[in-house]
């Protein structure tokens, strides 16, 4: 259902970022393969927002590189954040704009708009202003946004953070969705539990350093370095 | 005469419908309006491209833009009127003492106001904007009409403001127009005319009816924003 040629995997390689003579990120490398859920986890501060905005290439990094495969990936993988914005217009109209941006020909917009929201469920608020809607209703039509663009990658940065447990929920049903249609899920959460649901494989971060990479089973069951233990177990990491 | 009595005869004036009156008002109108909704067709993309543009010399133009907007009226009629006179740079228009030098000067009057502000407007509604509009796909050149939508609710106070200062102001618009009767007369000079010459009452007349007027049109703005705002949340 994706367009045009593959994008992943994605390779970050010495991935560092710096800001105001701090070292936020410290050369961190890994693959992401297409297919498996990758839950990126960490203590506050870790580094976890800023390792999505920077594969998703809203920042550029103060060293190393991140090559998705063929080379560019513009417009090719997508990103939802911890609190959407909405423009102010319909729920449709929020749509319709998101695929004027991602160049599909204006004939095309509406049908993949009603396309995207039926997808979801989400007809019914098509109408409705979307900075009226709730928290979860927003945060579910990002995502709806987001999968209209049919993207091949999609970052999650704690999407779920600021929602209830029933939109919480219905987030996560959408992104099992996602999943299921071969969508590359890559998703921060401070939230176990969620973690557990979802996860494939964890990226587990401290202080900028990626301290893991490793299979979900194997990240919860028996974590290598004393830090995952440490968070595993609830204990304040800093 | 007391001012009392000049407030009865304005009253009468109005409730006449004095056509000299009904025509100094529609031109004040025309003229009025007219240079706000050229002011607002440059100044609104101007501003935006001002907030989100990355050039040199960015800074020069927000600081020499804001200042403008305090330009005192007379000084543009004066450069308005250096432009429009016959050895003027633009003299062979012929557009001295019409009201199309009016329109021209408030323009130029109210112009600095709608691109600071919303220079402003844009600026701040980036900030909130910038990551998801740019994780969409959107360029910041691309963002201009975008936000330029989203912020219409603030930028019709900001063209408020342009009305304000044009509707208001007598210095540009005698200088550039000459307050010839039925011809380039508007209300704001009529009534520094007729209070020279002691005619309170036509003066109070005139006064009152651009009160009301501006009353008027800001109520008006006041309420189809609100009603949009509720539409569009």
């Amino acid at each position: 259902m994706y367009d045009g040629r593959p994008i992943l995997p994605l390779t970050v390689s010495g991935l560092s970022y710096e800001a105001g003579g701090k070292r936020l990120l410290d050369t961190v490398s890994f693959d992401l393969a297409a297919g498996r859920r990758t839950i990126v986890m960490g203590p506050n501060g870790a580094g976890k927002t800023l390792l999505l905005r920077l594969c998703h290439g809203l920042i550029e990094p103060t060293s190393g590189r991140v090559e998705w495969r063929g080379g560019s990936a513009v417009g090719r993988h997508a990103m939802l954040f911890q609190r959407p914005v909405m423009l102010r217009r319909s729920a449709l109209g929020n749509l319709h704009h998101a695929l004027a941006l991602n160049g599909l020909p204006r004939t095309e917009r509406e049908p993949r708009a009603r396309q995207a929201l039926a997808h979801f469920g989400l007809e019914d608020i098509a109408s409705q202003p979307a900075r009226r809607l709730s928290g979860g209703e927003q945060q579910r039509l990002a995502l709806a946004r987001a999968w209209a663009q049919r993207p091949q990658a999609l970052f999650l940065d704690e999407p779920t953070s600021a929602l209830d447990p029933a939109a919480t929920r219905a987030i996560e049903a959408m992104v099992q969705t996602c999943h299921a249609e071969g969508m590359k899920i890559v998703m921060t959460t401070h939230d176990m539990g969620q973690a557990r649901r979802l996860a494939d494989e964890v990226i587990f971060l401290h202080h900028g350093r990626l301290l893991e990479h490793t299979p979900a089973e194997e990240f919860f069951d028996h974590p290598r370095t004393p830090e995952a233990q440490a968070f595993i177990r609830g204990e304040l990491l800093w | 005469m007391n001012q009392q009595n000049a407030f009865i005869t304005a009253l009468d004036l109005i409730a006449s419908l004095d056509p000299v009156l009904g025509d100094i008002v529609l031109l004040s109108l025309k003229v009025t309006l007219s240079a706000v909704l050229i002011a607002a067709a440059i100044g609104l993309p101007l501003g935006a491209a001002l907030a989100l543009g990355r050039f040199p010399g960015r800074s020069a133009l927000i600081v020499v833009s804001n200042a403008l907007m305090g330009l005192p009226p007379v000084v543009a009629g004066l450069v308005v009127y250096l432009l429009l006179s016959r050895s003027g740079p633009l003299g062979f228009l012929g557009m001295l003492f019409t009201p199309g030098a009016m329109i021209l000067a408030q323009t130029v009057l109210i112009l600095p106001i709608v691109i600071s502000l919303t220079r402003q407007i844009v600026e701040d509604l980036w900030a909130e904007y910038e990551e998801q509009l740019r994780s969409l796909g959107s360029s910041r050149m691309r963002a201009i009409p975008t936000l330029l939508w989203d912020g219409r609710f603030s930028l019709i106070t900001a063209i408020l403001a342009g009305f304000g200062r044009a509707s208001a102001e007598v210095g540009a618009v005698l200088i550039v127009g000459g307050n010839i009767a039925g011809y380039t007369r508007t209300m704001t000079t009529a009534i520094a005319l007729e209070t020279s010459k002691g005619d309170l009452a036509l003066a109070l007349g005139l006064g009152i009816i651009l009160l009301t007027i501006t009353l008027l049109l800001n109520t008006g703005a006041f309420v189809a924003g609100r009603m949009a705002q509720r539409a569009a949340g």
